[in-house]
């Protein structure tokens, strides 16, 4: 069975979650090999992180590079094509330094490729099986990867759960890197922080979020009148945004803010697992979809199917009559 | 500067409702509509803003089908100067790098400044054009966002990464980009437009032409391969709310109260 690999995405000292997710992945290839960790970084930062990955990895390779003090994937890209060896397996994180380095890498190693992989079936032979999704999770497919002379497979964020175990007892490999070219022809700068925006969605304690399903800019008044109704503000998925309908302050999802309120509704949003990542605290999740398939279905506690159009302004209609009633009960002494 | 961009033509997940086939080897296509991939129309704008602010022109291409060239005249009718069909039996049945093979092939056959995918298509895949740019020994940044000519050689690229946050690069022409949706407002395309691109001349190429690809592009040569189509299991399952759209709005309104949704 070839060597097996997991790229460690890491940020101010600390290892990503996926990092234990990737070793877990690993074993559903093969339990019986044991993956090697990779890090790439700079400094004391790299050391920290290094050190916490031993108790999940037997053995974590430290790559220490002054260019890679910041993740850029073109420089990454160059290390792991002269390090990681011809066929063997390499796990990433299918996250935006992911999709950046991935595709490339492959083609570099002259190994096989599998992005957004969210299970993993086992090995027949020189058949990897694994299962991925399509049209934004509104089907599952099963796809088999040529293992023969590598792989890099991507793995989901959060589709493998983190196995307990004994603590692995480590140890920290240094790994000497080429340096790469001396004027590389991609050049990090900055990063620009998001801005917040007018509403800051991220404190709020009841969401409406409204998707693709709202269909017209005319159409966010109907969600702002029951968010007026209910106490609570809009946010939004990703297609309203790219329509320039609201501000990309209130996108909920991995490319937008991570929410944690106590009651979400989902009107109209098809349920990627982008958005759905950006929804932490377990809240209590509404979705209302015209689609009894669609993807969010699956993750909501309650589901209404129906037209929002038709159904958000009923519901903010029952949301004021109840309001009135406990208005009147409160007056009555 | 002259740009390509490269296209996909997809079932509309907005206007379908997608399901599997009685055998599950594939979504049920019969009465599907298709249109340009949502992320490449986006590309295609993008290549005609710089375009119209630097000079130069835009050329549309695509590996598929015959019908695959309605999806480029649209493009043309946006303004694309010349667009290309890459469609053979040979070249049936490619995975990620067999098409990424097969465009390296089609990229070598002409100048190109700079080269726009769509971030990613229906199958989710996001893979070709890094897989081009690897090909070609290019640079390549995916998920950008928006795209400023600093010179003849460099541009200055935003990439789109977590919380809304943006990374901010340098690149070097010749390089190929992978545009995030949203990066512009895709212009309207008339049906006057599209009355005026479909006499204009689209190339057709294929195996005798794009030789080189042959090696990795096709069913036998694709290492990673669908098998089957399936519906995803349900997970935990939302307990859907029945009745007339009152009686839901009541019950719902209930749980809501129970839930602190109501503020």
């Amino acid at each position: 069975m070839a060597r097996i690999f997991t790229y460690i995405v890491h940020k101010s000292g600390i290892a990503d979650d996926t990092a234990a997710e990737l070793a877990a992945a690993a074993r559903k290839i093969d339990a019986a090999e044991q993956p090697t960790a990779i890090v790439c970084g700079w400094g004391a930062e790299l050391d920290q992180v290094c050190a916490s990955l031993c108790t999940t990895y037997r053995e974590v390779w430290k790559i220490a590079l002054e260019p890679l003090a910041y993740p850029d994937a073109e420089a990454v890209r160059g290390v792991l094509a002269s390090m990681v060896a011809e066929g063997s397996i390499l796990l990433v994180p299918h996250g935006h330094f992911g999709v950046d380095l991935s595709p490339g890498l492959a083609v570099r190693l002259g190994a096989a490729y599998v992005p957004d992989v969210i299970d993993i079936e086992g090995v027949e032979g020189r058949w990897l099986k694994a299962v991925r999704q399509e049209f934004g999770g509104l089907v599952a497919t099963h796809v088999r990867c040529d293992l023969q002379s590598g792989a890099v497979l991507n793995i989901r964020p959060g589709a493998f759960r983190a196995v307990d175990g004994a603590p692995a007892g480590g140890r920290v490999v240094e790994r000497a890197a080429p340096a790469g070219p001396a004027r590389a022809r991609r050049r990090y700068l900055e990063t620009i922080a998001a801005e917040t925006g007018d509403v800051d969605i991220t404190k709020e304690r009841v969401l409406i979020s409204i998707g693709r399903g709202i269909g017209e800019q005319e159409n966010i008044a109907i969600a702002e009148g029951l968010a007026e109704a209910m106490g609570a503000k809009v946010s939004c998925s990703r297609p309203v945004v790219d329509a320039k309908w609201m501000d990309k302050s209130r996108q909920v999802g991995s490319s937008g803010k991570t929410v944690r309120p106590k009651v979400y509704l989902a009107c109209g949003i098809s349920g990627s697992f982008q958005h759905l990542a950006g929804i932490k605290g377990n809240p209590f999740l509404v979705a209302i979809n015209k689609n009894p398939k669609a993807p969010i279905f699956r993750a909501a506690d309650i589901g209404v199917v129906d037209d929002l159009l038709e159904f958000l302004p009923a519901l903010a209609e029952r949301v004021r009559e109840e309001r009135a009633v406990a208005g009147g009960e409160r007056r009555r002494p | 500067m002259e740009i390509l961009v490269c296209v996909k033509r997809v079932p509309d997940a907005a206007e379908n409702e997608i399901e599997l086939n009685a055998e599950g080897t594939d979504i049920e296509r019969g009465e599907l509509v298709y249109s340009v991939n949502e992320a490449d129309n986006y590309a295609v704008e993008e290549a005609l803003q710089i375009t119209g602010r630097v000079g130069g022109s835009v050329t549309v291409v695509t590996v598929g089908e015959e019908e695959d060239e309605d999806v480029l005249r649209r493009q043309m009718a946006m303004g694309a100067a010349h667009g290309a069909l890459i469609c053979d039996d040979a070249f049936r049945g490619s995975d990620g790098r067999g098409i990424a093979a097969i465009l390296k092939a089609f990229v070598e056959t002409a100048h190109y400044d700079l080269i726009l995918t769509g971030v990613q298509a229906d199958d989710g895949c996001a893979q070709v054009g890094g897989m081009l740019a690897a090909m070609l020994d290019y640079p390549f940044a995916s998920l950008v966002t928006s795209i400023e000519v600093m010179d003849q050689r460099t541009l200055k690229i935003a990439r789109e990464i977590e919380g809304g946050s943006r990374e901010i690069h340098a690149i070097d022409l010749p390089c190929v980009l992978s545009v995030q949706t949203g990066i512009n407002e895709p212009r309207y395309v008339g049906m006057r437009g599209i009355r005026q691109a479909a006499s204009l001349p689209v190339s057709r190429l294929g195996a005798p032409e794009l030789a080189l690809a042959l090696s990795y592009s096709g069913k036998i040569n694709a290492r990673v391969v669908r098998t089957d189509y399936f519906v995803p299991p349900a997970g935990k399952g939302a307990e859907l709310l029945r009745g007339s759209r009152e009686e839901i709005a009541g019950k719902l309104v209930e749980l809501l109260k129970v839930k602190g949704g109501l503020n």
